[in-house]
């Protein structure tokens, strides 16, 4: 079997399904949101790569490289105001973060 | 192979307001927390140096390679997004220092989010985009959780960060769709590559406009708006109310007609829906806010849903009614939140509907503007609200668009009544007790847009003829 790029971009599709799964599905705690944010930032990844290699165009590899530092300063941020929350609420997990409703 | 610098003049804007907050960044870690009131200083003034040079400016460029391009179109939103963050960092200083929450950072993350919104304003192709979009996201997030002895505020940064998260990955994931079906990330190539609507190419599409109506917290992508909105911090609210949504619409429409240009008939039924979703609910779920930050939360959806009628139209029209719109509506915003800033009581801010009444007796002047600004934020003539609302609406009417045009109308007659209620509030109830005096920023910032919107409406032309040019530099 010859894998193409209809394989990678169905790789990519069932990872990004299951991190915006993750994301709404998870209801313990915020570490698994930001794991999911990562799979969808994956998923981005291998699209970008697959499309470039098949394109033989190098702009979607650049792309990818860019997504990545940009997800690490997102985890960065992220992890740095679910410290700030944990201190002031004592806990991460998602059915605590319900200060404001309505 | 060889190498050349691209042209840096054109950018000259965004690299004054990145030289100064790298600058301010070490200042304010050399001289400590004392250093606030210079930092907030400085950073005024290098907005308004941005401001300043993107006005004298006035050459058409595109440089990096075809990812920043400056137009009429770009100078246009830039303006608003330099005005809108001057003014609500002017707003905020007064308003952080009485609560404890003066930090040098803040004013530096002002600087990096306004360059983020410049350069989405600037982006020429799919990654630029991403960027901008990403540094102003990541400052927002974080100025979200200023107050980070607060549960609410931190709670308001933690449910904004894990949202934008989510809609940054949406919209990456329509962006390498899009790249991948069209070969190319620059949106000219992508408009040239792009004549037959392939089924890839709306999936993309689709996903990139689920991320782009999450900035601009369009139903049914606004979840977050209410809560973030009141759990901020006010200046803060009423710095995510002003500038990033009018570089998030200035975004949507560059990608829509700059980029999609002959695909139009499919992301307009994308627009239609999420205008009248829009619409519908910051008419409806407002009636029963009792909180003015949550208020005006539904009330700014409803806002940019009535500005997405306009750019639905997909015509210059269209776009010409969306960018009068937005000038409209961040001066109302301004003059709102100017007014939210000024609800201090002794023993502290207040933010309830109820704790305005009877303000028309303690202080007749803000009461009056206030007014006005809710007679506007209703569309009510001669206010400047009914001639942005009009335009957009004339629009859509031109393009076909009925529908989209009836509905527009009736809900914001819906809409109009949350609006006449704080006048009613405001005028016929029993005094609620005085406020503080009110900072001469605060002061400054409500006259003026007050101003504007009472006499934009006898004087409209200069505006009508700037944002006339702003959309033709699209199409």
């Amino acid at each position: 079997m010859v894998i193409g790029l209809s394989h990678y971009l169905t790789v990519a599709a069932i990872l990004f399904t299951l991190g915006t799964l993750g994301i709404f599905l998870n209801r313990k705690s915020v570490i698994v949101i930001l794991m999911s944010v990562e799979l969808i930032l994956l998923a981005v990844n291998i699209n970008l790569v697959a499309f470039s290699v098949f394109l033989g165009n190098v702009v979607g590899q650049i792309f990818a490289l860019f997504v990545l530092t940009v997800a690490a300063a997102e985890a960065a941020i992220g992890l740095a105001i679910l410290v700030v929350f944990y201190r002031n609420r004592g806990s991460i997990a998602v059915e605590d973060i319900n200060a404001m409703k309505g | 192979m060889i190498h050349t610098m691209p042209a840096l003049g054109p950018a000259l804007p965004e690299i004054v307001l990145a030289l100064s907050a790298i600058g301010l960044v070490l200042y304010g870690a050399l001289a400590g927390e004392k250093s606030v009131n210079t930092v907030n200083g400085l950073a005024i003034a290098a907005l308004f140096a941005a401001l300043v040079l993107v006005i004298l400016g006035s050459d058409d460029a595109v440089t990096f390679n075809g990812s920043f391009r400056v137009d009429a179109f770009a100078r246009f939103l830039k303006v608003l997004a330099l005005v809108g963050a001057g003014a609500s960092l002017a707003m905020s200083v007064d308003w952080l220092r009485i609560e404890k929450q003066s930090r040098f950072e803040y004013a530096i993350l002002v600087l990096l989010s306004t360059l983020g919104m410049m350069m989405m304003i600037s982006a020429g192709d799919l990654l630029a985009l991403y960027m901008g979009l990403e540094l102003m996201s990541l400052a927002l997030y974080v100025m979200a959780a200023n107050n980070r002895d607060s549960v609410r505020s931190t709670e308001a940064g933690l449910k904004y960060f894990v949202l934008g998260a989510l809609s940054s990955g949406m919209l990456l994931y329509g962006a390498s769709l899009i790249y991948g079906f069209t070969g190319s990330i620059n949106f000219i190539e992508i408009a040239k590559a792009a004549q037959e609507p392939s089924r890839g190419l709306i999936f993309g599409i689709v996903f990139l406009f689920a991320g782009l109506c999450f900035k601009v917290s369009a139903v049914p992508f606004h979840m977050w708006t209410p809560d973030v909105y009141e759990g901020s911090p006010t200046p803060v609210t009423a710095f995510f109310a002003s500038a990033p949504k009018v570089a998030a619409i200035a975004v949507f429409m560059r990608v829509a007609i700059e980029a999609l240009p002959h695909v139009t008939p499919q992301w307009q039924q994308i627009l239609v829906f999420v205008a009248i979703a829009s619409m519908a609910l910051g008419a409806f779920a407002a009636i029963g806010q009792k909180n003015l930050k949550r208020l005006l939360a539904y009330s700014s959806i409803g806002h940019m849903g009535y500005a997405l009628v306009g750019l639905a139209a997909g015509t210059e029209e269209g776009v010409r009614g969306v960018l009068v719109y937005m000038t409209v509506y961040l001066a109302m915003t301004l003059g709102t939140f100017a007014c939210l800033l000024a609800m201090r009581r002794k023993d502290g801010m207040v933010e309830t509907t109820d704790d305005l009444a009877g303000l028309a007796r303690t202080s007749p002047v803000m009461a009056f503007l206030l007014a006005a600004l809710m007679f506007s934020l209703a569309g009510i003539p001669p206010l400047a609200g009914f001639l942005a609302k009009y335009y957009v609406f004339l629009a859509a009417i031109k393009a076909g668009l009925y529908t989209l045009a009836v509905i527009g109308v009736l809900s914001s007659v819906v809409g109009a009544f949350y609006y006449l209620r704080v006048v009613k509030v405001m005028y016929f109830d029993e005094p609620a007790g005085r406020f503080e005096k009110m900072p001469t920023e605060l002061r400054a910032v409500l006259g003026i847009s007050g101003a504007f919107i009472i006499l934009l409406f006898f004087y409209p032309a200069p505006l009508l003829n700037a944002a006339g040019a702003a959309a033709r530099a699209l199409f």
